[in-house]
């Protein structure tokens, strides 16, 4: 009873050598392959740095390109010279150079002798993975391969891209169900042998020499033809990212490792000192016969692999920058919009903010600076008040201010009279709420008192720039979910739109308002507006207002909490 | 440009370099030198143009430095980037070579446990030939005189603030790479001016190839293919920052005279807007800005991104 290891070799060979000198050491024979492109001095060397230490061979020397035959060659040749020379070998586990053992030898041992007639090798159809690298599966048997998919990408693609078209498929050899899985094995002496001494085993070698890959299906699919018990899964911790490269493990790494109660991790950075000292010294406390359970460290790298694909919705930083039309997240949280609000309340933005629980911002892309809730002139991630920084750049002004206050909701007040740049992205972003009292913007003219000409020109610029937001908001690109109400709408009956727009805000919160806002007196606003349109201008966004007060005199409040 | 001690035949074949331009920073390097070394730059190539405070024979006493010196323009030499070309074209062909300024200290993902081999490993095995770190200015609480600045102090120790969200960027259509600008820099100096207001966007680590070369100070780099440290499907390349050192006490001095010497990008303006800014005594702090903790912090912030380094 016993395990061997192969280990293939090409690069780091102090480690490699430092590993494979702790498993001779410890009863384990292993036979070394070194890559035949590694020049003769580094072969010299690592055969001096495990010479003396019995239980150590090395194996013919192959071409291990990547993805080629030699790795599977390689493999066979030390698997012959394993089963030649320790006969009390009953379980080969194939490993590599950038291996680590995390658990004591003679764990793996008991575990390996508990399971005396198991292969543990993952092994799955080629209908059910869903890792490969280049999108190939079934077409890694089917098709051939001349060109380097490193090397010679456009070429590969473009000579897969031909045979698809032509139709053309190599016959897979009779009784052979291709399956696929990580190249790190522990198979059991039965079934090595069988694979080895199969009387198929020349056409079978010839035809996985011009499958893609085969390192990762020859022993996955000639293992099935063997096996009497195969448990499909490595007993290797071995974890690739979203290009199909090796995750690296580190010393920081280290608690982690230990606890995934894996046998052997790889790959390991070589100048990870920490790790090679903690898990190949004799200290390493043996525990219960655990299950390897690499749940934790599958995560680590799952979410890594998140951050690089689907990064964090909303930021926009030095090594994230989606594109315009890239909709996933244009911002990090939702916010709400209000537009003629505060012109209708006298004091919309503090009940607003009493009633959702937050701070409520003024009108933050008005002209002369941005009015952050409180008067402050710099808001969090010390963002400046300043209008030209702000004008410079509105889509990071805006983008920023909603980063920046993640987990606490933005409200801000918009309308006519403001710097309108930002409104397109906006009107794009599904996370705006954007809740429009159109024509709202002629009360604080009408209260304003002023010189009249002065009065109609600026309501005939606020009402052209209101009808323009109000198309890009109704655009069928619009994105926000937006909402409008002519001014006398609205007036007739103002809390029922705000209810519905609370709602949105604060789903689970039951909170009703407990007082409505104060509406602005309006009275005369009637004769105001026809003041507008005998000087020739003709106000349309307000909705019928009537001529005289009396509908709407005394001015009517709001009706209170809860008599929907 | 003259050699005063060319060490370079010492630059083994795996090493990392770091190249630097200075002037009269004589007070700044045994940190700068110590911070690099223990990151694991094994040899420093920098240019001495004309400090007359002791830096040169300073950095000539130094083992793992190679010293040029000229007396010539900085601004004639593209803010020194003439200089630093030459040396990268002569010594830093198929190295991974790190590109900054004395007041400079760059972070990376997991800097705090992995020397940065690591990065550069893991940027090899993807493939990956640049990689980018924000310089992110960082100031004292209170008056920037306050507090003096001492030989071999950690000045993050007294510029322990920073903004954290108030960047601006936009997209170089022509050369392929962000433009950002904020930061306090922006907030105090350029609130009425943001375009004249500094780059932040860097990318001071490269592997170099002898045909490569910054266009403009470590902002942008040629062949452009090496601007593109950013995804633009919504992932996350991973990146660091520059810490920048440069709002200790020793600023004003700085300031007033490079307003003399007039060797700095836009006939320095920048130092213009920092002379009448200081000379109001300014405080960058503000209740929102930020305290430096670690790496982790900034990668929570969205300053940096580990990307898929796990």
């Amino acid at each position: 009873m016993g395990v061997g290891f192969i280990m293939l070799c090409h690069t780091a060979f102090d480690r490699a050598a430092q590993v494979a000198r702790h498993w001779a050491e410890r009863g384990c024979p292993v036979v070394i392959h070194v890559d035949a492109r590694v020049h003769r001095h580094g072969f010299a060397r690592m055969q001096r740095l495990v010479a003396g230490v019995p239980g150590i061979r090395f194996s013919d020397r192959h071409r291990c390109q990547w993805g080629s035959w030699g790795l599977v060659a390689a493999t066979l040749s030390a698997a012959e010279v394993m089963l030649r020379d320790f006969p009390q070998v009953n379980h080969v586990y194939l490993a590599s150079g950038s291996c680590l053992p995390l658990r004591p030898v003679p764990e793996l041992v008991r575990y390996l002798a508990d399971r005396p007639r198991t292969d543990f090798i993952e092994s799955v159809t080629t209908e059910d993975v869903g890792w490969t690298v280049g999108g190939l599966d079934i077409e890694r048997f089917t098709l051939r391969f001349p060109f380097s998919w490193r090397r010679n990408r456009k070429l590969f693609d473009a000579s897969v891209r031909l045979q698809r078209r032509l139709g053309y498929s190599r016959r897979i050899p009779d009784g052979l169900v291709p399956h696929l899985g990580s190249q790190w094995w522990c198979l059991t002496r039965q079934t090595l042998q069988a694979i080895l001494e199969d009387p198929r085993r020349a056409e079978f070698d010839r035809y996985f020499r011009s499958v893609w890959i085969p390192d990762e299906s020859y022993f996955q699919t000639l293992v099935r033809l063997h096996s009497h018990h195969v448990e499909s899964r490595s007993l290797t911790l071995s974890k690739f990212d979203f290009q199909g490269k090796p995750h690296l493990f580190y010393d920081d790494h280290l608690q982690l490792l230990r606890r995934s109660d894996c046998f052997v991790a790889r790959k390991i950075w070589p100048q990870a000192g920490r790790l090679y000292r903690s898990f190949l010294s004799d200290k390493l406390a043996e525990k219960s016969p655990a299950e390897p359970n690499p749940a934790r460290i599958d995560r680590l790298f799952s979410k890594a692999t998140e951050r690089r694909t689907r990064g964090r919705a909303g930021l926009y930083m030095q090594s994230r920058f989606p594109r315009d039309d890239w909709d996933h997240g244009r911002t990090a949280a939702p916010y709400s919009v209000f537009a003629g609000f505060s012109d209708l309340f006298e004091n919309f933005e503090p009940w607003l903010g009493k009633l959702v629980g937050t701070r409520v911002h003024g009108h933050l892309f008005a002209p002369d600076r941005a009015q952050f809730a409180g008067g402050e002139t710099v808001y969090d991630g010390a963002l400046s008040d300043s209008a030209a920084l702000r004008d410079y750049n509105p889509r990071s002004f805006l983008t920023n201010l909603i980063w920046n206050t993640r987990g606490e909701r933005q409200c801000f007040q918009f309308g006519p009279a403001d710097v309108q740049d930002i409104l397109p992205f906006i009107a794009a972003d599904p996370h705006a709420q954007v809740s429009v009292v159109s024509g709202a913007w002629a009360v604080p003219l009408y209260r304003s008192g002023g010189d009249f000409t002065t009065i109609r020109r600026e309501a005939a610029r606020l009402q052209k720039l209101e009808t323009w937001y109000l198309s890009v908001l109704r655009a069928g690109w619009a994105k926000a979910r937006v909402r409008v109400w002519t001014m006398a709408d609205f007036v007739a009956d103002p809390m029922e739109p705000m209810q519905t727009i609370i709602d949105e805000i604060t789903p689970r919160a039951l909170r009703r308002p407990a007082e409505a806002p104060r509406l602005v007196d309006l009275t005369g606003f009637g004769r105001f507006l026809q003041q507008l349109r005998n000087q020739g201008m003709q106000p349309v966004l307000m909705g019928d207002f009537p001529l005289e007060d009396e509908p709407l005199a005394p001015p009517r409040r709001a009706r209170p909490a809860g008599t929907k | 440009m003259r050699a005063v001690c060319d060490r370079t035949a010492r630059i083994g074949r795996d090493a990392i370099l770091a190249l630097v331009t200075l002037r009269n920073e004589r007070v700044r390097l045994p940190y700068f030198l110590q911070y690099y070394r223990q990151m694991g730059i094994d040899h420093f190539l920098i240019v001495d143009n004309g400090s007359d405070d002791g830096s040169r024979e300073y950095l000539a006493a130094q083992d793992d430095v190679s010293l040029w010196s000229t007396n010539a323009s900085y601004r004639r030499a593209r803010f020194g980037m003439d200089w630093i070309t030459r040396l990268q074209r002569l010594h830093c062909h198929g190295h991974w070579c790190l590109t900054v300024d004395v007041d400079e200290f760059f972070i990376y993902p997991f800097c705090d446990t992995r020397p940065i081999r690591a990065l550069t490993d893991w940027l090899d095995v993807c493939a990956i030939r640049s990689f980018s770190a924000m310089l992110l200015d960082m100031y004292p609480k209170g008056p920037l005189g306050a507090q003096t600045y001492r030989e071999g102090q950690d000045p993050f120790e007294i510029a322990q603030w920073f903004d954290s969200g108030n960047y601006m960027i936009r997209r170089n259509a022509e050369d392929g790479n962000l433009w950002i600008q904020g930061g306090p820099r922006a907030r105090l100096f350029f609130p009425d001016d943001p375009k004249r207001a500094p780059a932040l966007n860097k990318i001071p680590l490269v592997r170099w190839h002898r045909d490569y070369a910054y266009l403009s100070s470590t902002h942008m780099l040629l062949p452009r293919g090496l601007n593109n440290v950013f995804d633009e499907w919504g992932g996350e390349k991973a990146c660091g920052v520059l810490l920048h050192a440069k709002f200790l006490d020793s600023f004003a001095v700085k300031a007033d005279e490079e307003m003399l010497r007039r060797q700095h990008y836009g006939n320095s303006r920048e130092y213009r807007a920092y002379h009448e800014g200081l000379s109001r005594e300014p405080d960058l702090w503000c209740k929102w800005s930020e305290k430096y903790l670690n790496w982790r912090q900034l990668e929570i912030l969205g300053l940096m991104s580990k990307g898929n380094w796990a």
